[in-house]
């Protein structure tokens, strides 16, 4: 732990810190452009010089320098003020000073830190560099005059994301930061480089021009796009949602986004459910809230226990609990959440959860996948297996290839593997010191009991990952029945609550009266009879517990559009017209409630599910995955299929060069 | 400063150099240079293969040889390592040229020990023979760049041609060592001072006069 003096403070800082992070923890800012906590360090830019003794007479970048014992740093004499002058001024004789019309202007670092430590005006009277225009997707606006070079965007695809697709070409004057033949980047973390860029050079396309960042209302929201429950912040003006950002969180996404949960948000405008709709003659018609619920207590008259509820994949927990109440209320219980027919077991929550935690999951050493295509289902786990992998774990995977982004070993399609691993994947884990087993959609049907059984012979951690963000909470309030949604079909309700459920096959509920709760026009309300218009996760308090267990909590950005109710009012109007007593009338009582009946709900951090459960040794894994859930990446969700943003990511980044045929 | 971009990527150039490989004897040079690293490292010998892609292509055009985007392309398979990263290090470095160059590229240096010693005179000399700085000549002979301190400057001015740097030069001199390339012979390399080797002082060495025959020992003075 070297001693170090700040400003005539002294400190002791960690070591292998740098200068720099010295003078952080010290309270003293350091002004930066290149330098990223969670990149390598580049020190290209110039911009954190200071002055450091013992060392040579003149200012050093802190940045890339370690701090030592001893070590006097000052950042508050004349030589760090010039120093700081002059490399700023040098950055701003290639820039073009036109923040009126940059989209970064007001969240610019180089506009922040040229008031604090530049120099008043400008002595440069010549001309100025202009860089063309680069293309690079659908999604990042490249104004590349504006580049300063801290080649932040460069380190971040090649270290975290592990797709080597922007470089710098050409040197000196002449460097440019560009992609290969300006071919669009494709991966599903590419618009985190728009956050990192610390000047207008990448900007976000679908956003750009629509919104000045001092006149947007922040609000603390949870990503629904996949199961990781990312931390957001949603950005509204009036009642729109402008855009999503990240918000740092070490435990679940760090400081990244995937481009779903970024860009998505433009589908919360479209294709909404506005309005109360009936089907009548065939065909869904408008109509009132009165005549709609007159409907569906008819249709259970005399029966009121003849109802069931499907969770959708995007919905809260509080949602969920409401429906739970109005059907135990009626004397149902009828609920399922796994859309798809699935049928785990989850008797015991610890065997379908991701108990490594994502933190944990980059210290294993050996990681064997069955069935999971990480990088489209939970792209931000992916990018912690990459981490993992840098740092010599050794990752097997059970099914059809994809594209890693870190060294892995595809071994076949058939889970009959898992039976009688190849030796040299037997003895790495047997050798292994922390070894990770993690089981996808793909492979909880015919090899969870098998995985698990692996996982306990080898000491392994045990991880589910999910792909939905109702998943774990729905799990948790019991939205799961024995034999998934065939034994809801078999129980053949007389009303089925569809709680934005789209991924449903309706086909099995021909003679259900189904009602679909949700807020846009996709599948399910394509199946409906009546449909309920209600609030996306922007537009309600929620409570989500990502693939790991983590309880986490969303705030209401803004309003729903039209009619549309928030889930819970319409369930809880609903319990008045069915005639039974749910047991709350305000948001904080159906909490209370919920928290009430499961406890764990009511803390924000990882639930505890106990011990897993004794594994079967002499359970075999039996048959082939032939595909992935995910088809398609961008669209997995109703608010994605409804984004334009989204529609066009599929279009161009993976069905392109496909011929588009005109509907006959 | 020359422009440094690649050459446009058009359908003629795929069809003219889509199926570029190695031959049999610069794969052998090629993979001598990968064994220098260790496994896994491969990519640290992407230099000199570009300089070996280079110079094939030199042999099959006739030329000092150049980079096609799909010759970096097939390199970056070679060497199992991301496009990008090569086009990058080609981009970087000026002897790797990224447009069709002559059957000799004469690199005339203008910084300022040269252009204090007459290296004006030289770009002169290159213009009347039909030379343009960044093109290649009409016969197909010359490609003229002017290039940056090559490290000769106790010799300047000077200019590299191809693989060999001509020092001393007057435009005289330059002529004569153009005319002799013109003509298909291989003028001498170096100083084209008469008298001198290498970058010794002129009239003879000032200092450590006692090494000039033989093996001297100096400790003893110091």
């Amino acid at each position: 732990m070297p001693k170090v003096t700040v400003d005539g403070l002294e400190i002791e800082v960690p070591d292998g810190a740098t200068v720099l992070q010295a003078c952080e923890l010290a309270g003293k800012e350091i002004p930066r452009f290149c330098y990223h906590e969670r990149l390598s360090i580049a020190g290209n830019c110039r911009m954190c010089l200071v002055e450091v003794k013992p060392g040579p007479p003149k200012p050093q970048a802190s940045c890339a320098l370690p701090a030592t014992d001893g070590q006097e740093i000052r950042t508050d004499t004349e030589m760090v003020k010039t120093a700081r002058e002059g490399v700023m001024e040098f950055l701003l004789i290639n820039h073009p000073l036109d923040c009126p019309i940059c989209d970064q202007g007001g969240e610019c670092d180089l506009q922040d830190q040229s008031m604090y430590y530049g120099r008043g005006a400008t002595r440069y009277r010549m001309n100025k560099r202009a860089v063309t225009e680069k293309y690079m997707g659908p999604l990042i606006k490249t104004i590349m005059t504006r580049c300063i070079h801290c080649t932040r965007c460069v380190r971040f695809s090649e270290e975290i994301a592990g797709v080597d697709e922007i470089g710098a070409v050409g040197r000196g004057e002449d460097m440019q930061i560009t992609t290969y033949l300006e071919q669009a980047a494709e991966h599903e973390l590419s618009a985190n480089v728009i956050d990192l860029c610390p000047v207008g050079a990448l900007t976000s396309r679908p956003y750009a021009f629509e919104a000045r960042p001092w006149e947007l209302k922040k609000t603390l929201s949870i990503d629904v796009s996949d199961a990781v429950g990312a931390n957001i912040t949603l950005y509204s003006k009036g009642r729109e949602v402008m855009r999503a950002l990240p918000r740092i969180n070490d435990a679940v996404n760090e400081e990244w986004l995937s481009d779903k949960g970024r860009y998505q948000v433009d589908g919360l405008m479209r294709r909404r459910l506005d309005k109360v709709y009936m089907r009548r003659d065939g065909k869904l018609q408008a109509a009132g809230w009165d005549e709609a619920f007159t409907a569906i207590a008819e249709a259970v008259a005399g029966d009121k226990g003849s109802i069931a509820a499907i969770a959708g994949d995007l919905v809260d927990c509080e949602t969920m609990f409401a429906a739970k109440a109005l059907l135990r209320a009626c004397g149902s219980n009828l609920l399922e959440g796994r859309q798809t027919g699935m049928a785990y077991d989850v008797s015991n929550l610890a065997a379908v959860n991701f108990n490594s935690s994502f933190a944990g999951i980059e210290e294993a050493d050996a990681i064997l996948i069955v069935g999971s295509h990480v990088r489209w289902e939970a792209p931000l786990v992916n990018v912690r297996l990459r981490k993992a992998a840098k740092r010599g774990a050794k990752i097997f995977i059970v099914g059809p290839a994809w594209d890693t982004t870190y060294p892995a070993e595809f071994i076949g399609t058939d889970l009959a593997i898992l039976n009688e691993l190849p030796s040299h994947i037997a003895e790495t884990f047997e050798k292994a010191e922390r070894p990770a087993v993690i089981v996808g959609g793909a492979g909880l049907k015919n090899a969870h009991g098998k995985a698990l059984a692996l996982a306990a012979g080898w000491g392994a951690a045990f991880n589910v990952l999910h792909m939905s963000a109702s998943r774990m909470g729905g799990l948790m309030l019991g939205y799961a029945q024995k034999g998934g949604i065939a034994d809801i079909a078999e129980a053949k309700p007389k009303v089925l609550l569809s709680l934005g459920a789209d991924e449903t096959d309706y086909a099995s509920f021909a003679d259900s009266l189904k009602v679909y709760v949700g807020h846009h026009g996709d599948a399910g309300a394509h199946a409906a009879d009546i449909i309920l218009p209600a609030a996306s996760y922007a537009e309600k308090d929620g409570t989500y517990v990502n693939t790991e267990g983590r309880v986490q909590f969303a705030e209401k950005a803004v309003f729903a559009p039209g009619d549309a109710r928030e889930d819970w009012t319409i369930l809880r109007a609903l319990a008045d017209a069915l005639g039974v007593e749910v047991g709350f009338d305000s948001f904080g009582e159906l909490q209370s409630a919920m928290i009430a009946e499961v406890p764990a709900l009511g803390e924000e951090g990882l639930a505890d599910y106990g011990a897993l459960p004794e594994a079967d040794k002499n359970t075999r894994a039996e048959g082939e995955i032939s595909a992935y859930p995910v088809r398609d990446f961008y669209l997995t969700n109703p608010i994605a299929r409804a984004s334009e943003v989204m529609q066009r990511c599929s279009s161009e980044l993976l069905h392109a060069g496909e011929l588009q045929e005109a509907a006959e | 400063m020359a422009d440094r971009s690649p050459a446009p990527d058009t359908p003629e150039l795929r069809a003219r150099w889509g199926s570029f490989a190695f031959t049999e004897a610069y794969k052998v040079k090629a993979d001598r240079h990968i064994a220098k690293y260790p496994e896994g490292r491969q990519k640290s010998a992407v230099m000199p293969l570009l300089d070996l892609a280079q110079r094939q292509v030199g042999e099959e055009t006739g030329t000092q040889g150049w980079l096609p985007l799909p010759v970096i392309e097939y390199v970056a398979a070679y060497l199992d390592m991301p496009v990008i990263r090569v086009l990058e290090v080609a981009t970087f470095y000026f002897m790797y040229n990224m447009r069709p160059v002559g059957k000799h590229h004469v690199q005339v240096c203008g910084t300022t020990p040269c252009m204090l010693r007459g290296s004006d005179a030289l770009f002169e000399t290159c213009k009347a023979r039909g030379m343009k700085k960044g093109h290649v000549s009409e016969d197909g002979l010359w490609t003229l760049t002017e290039v940056e301190c090559m490290g000769n400057c106790a010799t300047a001015p000077m200019a590299q041609i191809n693989d060999d740097n001509y020092e001393d030069l007057t435009p005289e001199r330059l002529d004569a060592v153009l005319d002799a390339l013109a003509a298909g012979e291989q003028p001498k390399a170096g100083t084209q001072e008469p008298g001198r080797h290498t970058s010794e002082p002129y009239g003879g060495v000032t200092t450590l006069k006692e090494m000039v025959d033989e093996n001297h020992d100096y400790r003893s003075e110091w």
